[in-house]
């Protein structure tokens, strides 16, 4: 039988509408042969979590350009956790300082982080591991 | 430019030397520009055979405008040096602009944060963890006074970023000016109010297209009746290019945007006279040196060919293109950002071997957050250098004439020609934004490049050859948390002091007006003097207007 294809949600959750980078990973993870669901821009948390409940995927990868990110992450997470998902990996990509992504990381906000320069090979190799985990 | 007899011998000898030059060892490896176009070996008369010098080239400060839009460019005046900038709440951001100003920067450029941009207050909880963060805070007027307190409104001119809500900063804007005894007639600056490249590739939008168009149109007419000094927009290649386009696509696509404004003016009922000479444009300046310098040149030949033959414009002013021009944000890289400052260099030094009329360079540490004050002096220092030491302010478009620089400026002026004649059989600006044309061409073309760089096609330095293991030592600006709370509490205290009553009443006309047909800039300028805040003006017009939704693909 054939491996069951890993679903990946890249989200743009917040006001910033710097989507290339989410729709370039997007990309890439479905030439990796997943199955991509992307939610578009300006979403709040609480549409992000809805659509990654709806579509029962495997990981959630947010972009965040705008500086929220500190506000943004906990909050996805929160909401997954209230939800009996919070075990789905989270992925964040975008401008995050390496003392915000430390700290994304250690509180359990983030399972992985990916700033400018990340090669897309690191990416789809991490979110396989991500969903192999989960 | 070059008689056959000559030319015939060109060709002779060029055949003769090019039997003689054995293929070197990268010869196999294809030569391309970052946008992929492919660069010869070598160029000569033959390329540029039909070069035409009056009809393709000209004067400086006359048409087409190839070679500039001032008669003696640099010699006279060197272009503005303005810094983007903007953070946290006015009273950070006016700090930052007097400090910029003590450094020799001439002219001001303010980066709003997301929720002034899509048009929500700071107390709105779609705001919430953004207030500050990536540009300035501001919700009334009374912000925007704190924002250029101190800082002389007839002296000083302002660009501002800013799209969907352009109205009504834009009011906020000229209403301090007021306050600081400034009559409109002499404030000058430029907002951006491009809102086609927002649903293009910046996607900063608040209406749908139409009400957009019509409030860009009330600007224009507002402006030139009102604020003849001022900048109405600022047709905006810089977002398309960071999307990840070509360089064509940036050119192509700004142009065929600025020809639908012109259209969208000509609609309203104004004469193209009268708003076109204040239209001005904004692109990128990426690494690859000829093909930017180019592309400015044969943007400003572009222009002045079909606003004279194709909308028939007469004023000399309405076939300039003026444009600012920003360094490559996408072009830097979070590994070793130091040499972020090389590349800004690079990229600031075509933008003024382009032509351009004013100049923002990045700083280095702005892939990882928003800049330091010494990582915007370096910028700043970085322009100040090539304008004072490098000489190449020195003469008139120093590259005119080189065959390779003229052959690539006719190629990519053909090549946006193509694009308008596609973009016109899918029925024009607008209707190929609703398909989705520029946003897939964009898609395609960053994930193409994206691709390149993972092969190793593409180098860049630090990222994927020569790659150091030392970890990024840098200082990085931090946004106070607590910006976001007094913020909020500062608007709570404003709508408790200021008068509701004219507030609601300056509300409800605005209201009838969006539904009818009158100019709208009268009555919101009136209801940002009574202190009506961004979120309650914009809530009136959405009402009236509704709000653009996207087809999201990738």
């Amino acid at each position: 039988m054939r491996e069951k294809r890993i679903r990946v949600l890249i989200a743009k959750p917040g006001l910033d509408g710097h989507d290339r980078g989410a729709k370039v990973v997007a990309r890439a993870l479905r030439d990796a042969g997943m199955e991509v669901i992307y939610t578009g821009l300006h979403q709040t948390p609480e549409q992000v979590v809805e659509a990654a409940l709806q579509e029962d995927v495997d990981v959630v990868g947010l972009s965040i350009l705008s500086g929220a990110h500190m506000t943004l992450v906990p909050r996805v997470r929160e909401l997954l956790r209230e939800n009996q998902a919070g075990e789905i990996p989270v992925l964040v990509g975008g401008i995050i300082p390496e003392e915000d992504a430390r700290e994304l990381k250690e509180k359990g906000y983030a399972d992985a982080i990916f700033t400018p320069g990340s090669s897309l090979e690191a990416i789809v190799a991490c979110v396989r591991d991500l969903a192999g985990s989960k | 430019m070059f008689d056959e007899d000559k030319l015939a011998r060109i060709r002779e000898a060029r055949v003769r030397w090019a039997a003689g030059s054995p293929p070197g060892p990268e010869a196999a490896a294809a030569f391309k520009t970052v946008s992929g176009a492919p660069v010869e070996e070598l160029y000569t008369p033959l390329e540029v055979a039909e070069l035409d010098y009056i009809r393709d080239l000209g004067f400086p400060g006359e048409y087409p405008f190839t070679r500039g839009v001032q008669r003696d460019m640099y010699r006279g005046r060197l272009w503005t040096m303005r810094q983007f900038s903007g953070f946290g709440d006015a009273f950070d951001s006016n700090r930052r602009y007097r400090y910029l100003l003590e450094q020799g920067q001439t002219g001001l450029s303010v980066a709003f944060d997301m929720p002034t941009i899509m048009g929500y207050d700071s107390d709105h909880p779609r705001s919430r963890g953004e207030v500050g963060r990536c540009g300035v805070a501001v919700d009334s007027l009374a912000d925007m006074e704190i924002l250029f307190d101190g800082i002389p409104l007839d002296r000083v001119t302002t660009s501002m970023t800013i799209n969907g809500p352009a109205a009504i900063l834009w009011c906020m804007y000229l209403a301090a000016a007021e306050k600081q005894g400034v009559p409109l007639e002499k404030v000058g600056g430029t907002i951006q109010n491009d809102i086609l490249k927002e649903y293009i590739a910046q996607k900063s939008w608040i209406f749908p297209p139409e009400p957009s168009l019509r409030l860009i149109t009330d600007i224009f007419a507002f402006a030139s009746r009102h604020v003849p000094r001022w900048n109405t927009i600022s047709i905006s290649g810089y977002h398309i290019r960071e999307a990840g386009s070509t360089a064509v696509q940036e050119l192509a696509f700004t142009l065929a945007d600025g020809f639908a404004y012109v259209e969208a003016g000509i609609k309203a009922g104004l004469d193209v006279d009268e708003f076109a000479p204040r239209l001005s444009f904004f692109f990128n300046a990426h690494l690859d040196f000829f093909e930017e310098i180019c592309k400015y040149r044969a943007a400003r030949r572009i222009w002045a060919r079909h606003m004279r033959e194709r909308y028939g414009a007469k004023n000399p002013r309405s076939w300039m293109m003026r444009f600012h021009t920003q360094t490559a944000g996408c072009s830097l890289t979070a590994q070793e950002p130091e040499n972020n400052i090389i590349r800004t260099a690079l990229e600031a030094l075509a933008a003024v071997l382009g032509g351009t009329q004013s100049l923002h360079t990045n700083s280095m540490d702005e892939v990882l957050a928003l800049p330091t004050e010494k990582a915007v002096k370096i910028a700043l220092r970085t322009q100040q250098i090539i304008a004072h030491e490098s000489g190449v302010a020195n003469t008139v478009d120093p590259l005119a004439g080189s065959y390779f620089v003229e052959a690539m400026t006719n190629r990519m002026e053909a090549e946006a020609e193509e694009y308008f004649r596609k973009i016109e059989s899918l029925g024009g600006v607008l209707a190929a934004i609703e398909r989705g044309f520029f946003q897939q061409e964009i898609a395609d073309a960053a994930y193409a490049y994206q691709r390149a760089v993972e092969s190793g096609e593409r180098v860049v330095v630090g990222v994927n050859r020569y790659l150091s293991q030392e970890p990024v030592n840098i200082e990085i600006l931090k946004i106070d948390p607590a910006v976001e709370e007094r913020q909020v509490q500062r608007l709570r205290e404003l709508k408790a002091r200021r008068d509701n009553l004219a507030v609601k009443a300056a509300l409800e006309r605005l209201k009838q007006a969006a539904q009818g047909s009158d100019g709208l800039i009268p009555y919101i300028l009136e209801a940002v003097k009574v202190y009506a805040t961004e979120g309650e003006i914009v809530a009136v017009l959405k009402e009236v207007f509704g709000e653009y939704r996207e087809q999201p693909l990738f």
